[in-house]
């Protein structure tokens, strides 16, 4: 059971989160104007990334907030937790 | 390839068993160029390859695995059978499989031990019942077997269920009699042996490590661990890697990859006739033939290639194994292990040609492809040879997650009002 | 008796009488299973998975392959498999040996040993092909599952209890021998908490069968247990080591009355693994022979145990460690026939000793094979040829009824590996060392391979077994030399590859004694070095542990929490028939005394229709919608229109995924500008939430909205019926009637209490929705009965209000909707705000699929014949023999009020077939005939809605 860092409760247990996919992915501001294609990209194609992944979490049974988390998903460590809106912090050398 | 009998047995029994040869060639390195090259060393890849030269004639195919054959998903999962899919596509692919299954050992020479002893899918209420007696009405529809069964028949069809457990008690199930289940291992092993005597080269240990693509933009190759292979048709057979894969073509898939667990308990005399599936409460059970009692776990929450998973979610499903079954509380884990299933988000499979031309793909089987195995291969290779879906396959196609004409079998387990 | 007068840690002054297939034997405190059976002479203890040999006891501890006993502790608590070496003895113990047949001593299935010849690895995989297609599993498996397994599995639900318990800790330690009681001594100094287990009762690991050491072993004991920041786990298995050192335990208890086992959970800041080392056997024929015995463990029965589990004592030697094991024994008594030294020569310093003591060694030499039927009686020794077998030809037989196996050590890295770290081959040591870490772990003792000394390596002491027959290397499972050799033959060269095939390594000791010799022995077929042939993954858990321990105390009701509306208990005290719903318990029908479920349902529903019927619908998801954006909020998000909808005004609303198809829905009152009260379905008030907080959260943070879930702060109940006004207007105060249509909410005080009244309608009747706080509910409740009592006021389960929304053709999401079904598939185009620009799933509905016109759309179905129902689920067909599915019966229920039954369903361009005749599949008759109608059934223009 992974530990994750909320970064407003600090470091809890996973039963208390959920994951919740793949981070940065933009709600389009105008779905009508695009293609299907392009709307089945945001839809359901994703970078399903080996290595450093960056994606959201909920502290569903805590705060109740969305973050962000780089994770690596291979050995399924996080580098970092952020709030969202900041910046994408850089995955470790 | 020498057969495989009791006579040939016997024989080798008097020589010390010295006469068996390798079940298959292993080249060390891929040769320069082939006419098809499957990525990917699991049951699926090795069936592609083995239904390409057997039923399509094709001349020079390689199977390339980055690791050992069968190592994957194949020698990762419960090995449970069925085919009673909701949607008519589903059943028929999966149906496909399982005729394919109840010849296979003959097919092959090779004891892939299926064995059909049927599938119980427990209904624990009334959302349950109408979703599972929805499956039987379509499988009979499709002419796939599937039958309902109350409370008191499923305790009877298996023995140690509890229908009475005080939260979940049992209502009825259905059950597909033609279900059931096979050793793994064996089927990745017949398929390659099988595949080798027919001239497939097996390259294991060789790990793709670039697709390259001519000005037309088709494939022309591929770069390995062990060296540049020309060849203008690949098939990417790669389950939890297969994003990885297509990427290196630039193509990006409606897939994610999460840890999937199973266990084994420790091997008792024959106790558990059947295979029991629970998706409310979650646990998939069956006994081995080594007397083990087989169970599938969740997947894990996050996506991972980590082939390992949280002991919350094994917990999860001993808790429902012992509700279920209340005498194997005492049983003992064994073993547990992880795979990594790529899901797509109808839970349906992707089979067919994608954006590149000479790139086919089969992959998104999620938690459940092992039981269409030899139906996905021989899909597949049709699909390759052809160079078009075949009609199996054309609902699969990757395309559909644009059109929106999904098969979503996870739908009809939505949740009850 | 076998038993040393003196010596040992058992109580001589404790008697312990116990039962071994049927015969009665003692024991003392301190003994294990296993000791105590050597003790009292017996070594024959079970026969193998495959062959049926005879097998006996060979370690001393969780490494044991053979000596699996069932333990039958009473009905419900009879265990299979339980390692005698790891089972401490108790008063009245009940064991058997399992596996055999008639007996132990004679078993008729070890014919098969017979067979061993054919019976080779994977012999199953090239035979049992027929005949007929079928023969594998009608002929075939039958005899196959027959013979193998080992124990019997319980017959009866275990009554035992289980516990669980989740502990944080400064410093985990894992395993209590000499360098894991130092760790936690200096952890315990430096502060903090402090877990030391063991998987042995007793704490003391190898220093155990040091009676020298048990003085200084006391007072460290002593100073741990007196420190109240250490916790001391004996018989606790440290069996799985999870990411950022979350380790599970499972400690054993069998407390009378109190827990069998509890699982720990433990997140350490650090984790010390003193989990030692194995002894590795040796691979020769006949090693598998009851009386052949690690030598380590040997020294621990004498030493520990005060047992001499042989008189005339032979030792077969690759390592210096099997010297002192064999002058333990002769110090315990026993004669030394002779020591076979595979090494070329052993140490000065040993042989000396041996020859001060009179021990004959024989350098240079192995076993050829072993004597003897159900114990080994002798051996043959013989030198080692130039490939290290050694030459038949110049053997020499040797009596002995003890054979120790000093084959050298495996550490311990099993644990470590689990945690992910990467595992460096010691060429020096022979053996894999833990190497870099991923976790914050340190490795002590022989598990690190401190302490431990190289003997001969494992390749050169396996070199040339692979043709000696039966020399056995995974001996539960059976798997020889040889078959090692057939595996590599066959081609099958990846170390996976080979466990797979032979099976070597997969029996309940998981590879404990067998992994590295296989190892070894693939790496000599390949000609290739250890590390090259590399490692299989060390996998939880480190040893067997029981599905109880996880499962804890998730049983029974404590499955899955129970969730109970504010009047369950009242419905309960009707007699009410519940149905789960989630996790919810809601009452499907109120039957009187003798009434079944038809006549109930029938009796409520037309008390709805007639007079007034009252139902808990406080299981619906309720959600506060908050702030100055929040009618914006819920633009963006559901299909309707809600910016110009009035104070005290509600509507339907509706919720898509973003791929268009219906997610949930629910009734919406706007009580205020600024809020709203949101309904959803029972199942989908928790998703429903979570999507619309990510949506708030993170794709429209701009907006000021907050969302509340208050699904358990109201009890809701309904009222339904014509004469619903009726009842409800005396205990109503503070509402304008004149200003309360159909789809209108207020606050206003009902029975007293401050309420939200809707006035909504699931039924088609006149109805209205009460919202009391939870706590109130049943007073609310019981004052509307009393009002109610002079119109027949009936309460009504979850089975009627299906019945008469489907009288009305209305939906319920997850059983008219599966996933797949847009708004106008169920008809609800009317719904979707038509100038609104966008809204979740909205893109989704003009993608190709949506717009087909055979899409299935949700229309009404009567049976022809006016009396059968179809089943709920059948298939719609165009033609009583057509094999093509074009949609299916959604819903089907009796109606009481329209004198017919009636059913809901999804059927292709259905909208376009009005009038038309379909048949619906049926599972044990004819198709049955039914009428496509529209959906509602029952005063489509709503007037008695509205009334």
């Amino acid at each position: 059971m992974l530990m994750i860092d909320c970064p407003w409760c600090g470091a809890r247990a996973e039963l208390e989160f959920r994951h919740c996919g793949e981070a940065h992915l933009l709600r389009p501001a105008d779905p009508a104007t695009l293609s299907d294609a392009q709307w089945a990209d945001y839809l359901a194609f994703r970078d399903n990334a080996r290595g450093w992944a960056r994606e959201r979490w909920r502290h569903v049974h805590g705060c109740g907030r969305f973050f962000n988390a780089l994770r690596h998903t291979q050995t399924d460590r996080f580098a970092a937790t952020y709030k969202p809106g900041q910046a994408w912090p850089e995955p470790p050398a | 390839m020498s057969g495989f009998s009791a006579f040939r047995l016997l024989r080798e029994a008097l020589r010390g068993q010295s006469g068996w040869e390798p079940q298959w060639r292993a080249p060390a390195q891929p040769q320069a160029e082939y006419d098809v090259v499957i990525v990917g060393g699991g049951g699926h890849g090795l069936a592609t390859a083995y239904y390409l030269a057997k039923e399509h004639r094709v001349g020079r195919i390689a199977v390339l695995e980055k690791g050992w054959i069968g190592g994957g998903n194949t020698g990762r999962n419960t090995t449970i059978i069925r085919s009673n899919y909701l949607f008519p596509e589903s059943a028929a692919l999966y149906d496909h499989a399982v005729q394919l299954w109840e010849g296979l050992s003959q097919e092959l020479n090779y004891n892939v031990m299926f064995s059909p002893r049927g599938v119980l899918m427990l209904a624990h209420n009334v959302h349950d019942e109408q979703s599972f007696r929805r499956h039987v009405h379509a499988n009979r529809l499709a002419g796939v077997d599937n039958e309902w069964l109350d409370a008191e028949a499923c305790r009877a069809f298996c023995p140690p269920l509890d229908i009475h457990q005080q939260r979940y008690p049992v209502l009825g199930g259905a059950l597909q009699r033609r279900g059931g289940v096979a050793r793994h291992d064996a089927v990745a092993w017949g398929y390659a042996r099988a595949a080798s005597a027919l001239g497939v080269d097996i390259i294991q240990n060789c790990e793709v490590t670039g697709i390259t693509r001519g000005v037309d933009g088709g494939v022309t190759g591929l770069s390995t661990s062990r060296g540049e292979v020309r060849t203008r048709k690949v098939g990417v057979v790669a389950a939890g890697s297969t994003s990885l894969v297509m990427a290196m073509a630039g193509v990006r898939m409606p897939l994610e990859s999460f840890p999937l667990q199973a266990l084994v308990s420790e091997p008792v005399k024959p106790v558990f006739p059947c295979v029991v599936m629970s998706n409310t409460v979650h646990a998939y059970i069956s006994q081995s033939d080594k007397g083990e009692l087989v169970i599938g776990a969740g997947t894990d929450q996050y996506p991972s290639y980590s082939q390992a998973g949280g002991v919350q979610i094994l917990s999860h499903t001993l808790e429902a194994i012992c509700e279920l079954f209340p005498m194997f509380r005492r049983m003992r884990m064994l073993r547990s292990w992880g795979g990594i299933v790529d899901t797509t988000t109808d839970r349906s499979p992707i089979i067919g040609l994608t954006p590149v031309p000479g790139l086919y793909v089969n992959c998104g089987w999620g938690t459940g492809g092992f039981k269409a195995t030899p139906g996905s291969g021989h899909v597949f290779a049709a699909t390759i040879a052809r160079g078009e879906p075949h009609p199996i396959a054309a609902p699969f196609s990757l395309d559909r997650f644009v059109t929106g004409r999904l098969i979503d079998e996870a739908a009809a387990a939505a949740v009850a009002h | 008796m076998t038993r040393l007068a003196t010596g040992g840690r058992i109580d001589r002054t404790r008697p312990l009488r116990f039962s071994f297939d049927g015969r009665d034997y003692t024991g003392f405190a301190g003994d294990t299973l296993a000791s105590a059976l050597l003790a009292n002479g017996v070594h024959l203890v079970g026969r193998s998975f495959k062959y049926h040999r005879p097998r006996g006891i060979l370690s001393a501890g969780v490494e044991e392959p053979n000596a699996l006993v069932e333990i039958d502790r009473g009905v419900g608590r009879r265990e299979p498999n339980a390692r005698a070496t790891m089972v401490p003895l108790v008063e009245g113990l009940v064991a058997r040996s399992q596996n055999r047949w008639p007996s132990l001593r004679f078993d008729l299935a070890a014919l098969a040993g017979l067979g061993s010849a054919v019976l080779g690895a994977g012999f199953y995989y090239k035979t049992f092909l027929g005949p007929g297609r079928d023969a594998w599993h009608k002929r075939w498996e039958p005899l196959i599952r027959r013979m193998a397994g080992l124990g019997r599995a319980p017959e009866a639900a275990d009554p035992d209890r289980y516990g669980n318990r989740y502990a944080h800790a400064e410093v985990l330690v894992v395993g209590a021998g000499p360098a894991g009681i130092a760790a936690a001594l200096e952890a315990a100094a430096a502060g903090g908490r402090v877990i030391l287990c063991d998987e042995q009762a007793e704490f003391g690991g190898s220093l155990l069968a040091e009676p020298r050491a048990w003085p200084q072993l006391a007072a460290d004991m002593a100073a741990l247990s007196a420190n109240p920041a250490v916790t001391l786990l004996p018989r606790t298995t440290a069996f799985s080591y999870g990411l950022q050192n979350f380790v599970a335990l499972a400690q054993v208890l069998e407390q009378p009355n109190d827990l069998r086992e509890r699982l720990w959970q433990v997140r350490a800041q650090r984790v010390v693994l003193a989990t030692g080392a194995l002894e590795r056997p040796i691979p020769f024929s006949g090693n598998d022979r009851p009386g052949v015995m690690l030598a380590d463990a040997a020294r621990h029965y004498a030493q520990r145990w005060g047992v001499l589990p042989g008189r005339n004592v032979a030792a077969v030697v690759a390592h210096d460690t099997g010297y002192a094991a064999t002058f333990a024994l002769q110090d315990a008594g026993a004669v030394i026939a002779a020591v076979l030294e595979m090494r070329e020569a052993a140490p000065a310093a040993l042989l000396a000793e041996a020859a001060r003591r009179g021990v004959r060694v024989l350098a240079n030499h192995g076993v050829v094979g072993t004597r003897g039927g159900l114990r080994i009686s002798g051996l043959l020794a013989a030198p080692r040829g130039a490939d290290g077998a050694p030459d038949a030809a110049r053997a020499t037989p040797i009596a002995c009824d003890l054979l120790l196996m000093a084959g050298g050590w495996t550490p311990s890295v099993h644990l470590f590996s689990q945690a992910r770290g990467m595992l460096r081959w010691d060429a020096a040591l022979d053996a894999f060392l833990p190497g870099e870490a991923r976790e914050a772990v340190t490795c002590v003792g022989a598990c690190a391979g401190e302490g431990l000394a190289p003997g001969l390596p494992v390749t050169q002491m396996a070199a040339g077994s692979a043709r000696a027959p039966k020399a056995f290397i995974d001996q539960q499972n059976d798997v020889t030399t040889r078959d090692i050799a057939l595996a590599v033959r066959e081609g099958f060269r990846s170390i996976e590859h080979v466990k797979r095939y032979t099976t070597n390594g997969m029996a309940t000791d998981q590879g404990k004694t067998s992994n590295m010799l296989g190892l070894a022995l693939v790496a000599g077929e390949l000609g290739r070095s250890v590390p090259e042939v590399g490692l299989t993954t060390f996998r939880a858990p480190y040893t067997p542990t029981s599905f109880g321990a996880f499962a804890g105390r998730h049983r029974g009701l404590q499955f899955d929490p129970v969730r109970a509306a504010p009047l369950h208990d009242w419905a309960v005290q009707q007699g009410a028939v519940f149905e789960p719903v989630g996790q919810w318990q809601r009452a499907r029908y109120f039957p009187h005394a003798g009434e079944e479920m038809r006549a109930a349902v029938d009796r409520e529903c037309l008390a709805v229709r007639e007079s007034v019927g009252i139902f808990d619908a406080s299981t619906l998801g309720k959600i506060e919608v908050v702030g100055p954006d929040a009618a914006l909020f819920l633009e963006r998000c559901y299909v309707n229109a809600w910016q110009k909808l009035g104070i005290g005004r509600c509507r339907y609303g509706l919720l898509l995924r973003e791929d268009g198809f219906i997610y949930d829905d629910g009734v919406v009152g706007r009580l205020a500008a600024d809020r709203f009260h949101v309904t959803t379905t029972t199942g989908g008030a928790a998703r429903v939430l979570h999507m619309l907080e990510d949506y708030r959260q993170t794709e429209f943070p701009e907006l000021h909205v907050w969302l509340t879930s208050t699904t358990e702060h109201w009890g809701v109940i309904a009222l339904q019926g014509p004469r619903a006004r009726d009842v409800l207007a005396p205990l109503v105060a503070g509402l304008d009637w004149a200003d309360f249509p159909h789809m209108a909410v207020a606050e206003c005080r009902v029975a007293g209490i401050a309420a939200r009244l809707f006035r909504v309608s699931f039924s088609g009747e006149l109805g209205f929705e009460v919202n009391v706080p939870a706590s109130q509910a049943p007073a609310v409740w019981q004052a509307l009965m009393q009002a109610g009592a002079a119109h027949g006021i009936t309460p009504y389960g979850t089975e009627a209000m299906h019945v008469l929304r489907a009288e009305k053709g209305f939906i319920i999401v997850g059983q008219e909707t599966d996933g797949t079904v847009t708004p106008d598939d169920a008809g609800l185009t009317w719904l979707v705000g038509k100038a609104k620009p966008d809204f979740i799933g909205k893109r989704s509905l003009t993608r190709p699929e949506m717009l087909r016109a055979d899409r299935r759309q949700l229309v009404g179905l009567r049976p022809h014949d006016g009396r059968n129902l179809p089943d709920e689920g059948a298939q719609l067909i165009a033609t009583a023999t057509s094999r093509e599915a074009e949609g299916h019966v959604t819903s089907a229920y009796r109606s009481a009020s329209l004198g017919h039954p009636i059913a809901l369903g999804l059927l292709a361009g259905g909208r376009a077939r009005l009038g038309d005749t379909v048949f619906a599949t049926s599972l044990n008759g004819a198709p049955m005939a039914l009428e496509v109608v529209a959906p509602c059934f029952l005063d489509p223009k709503g007037d008695r809605l509205r009334g």
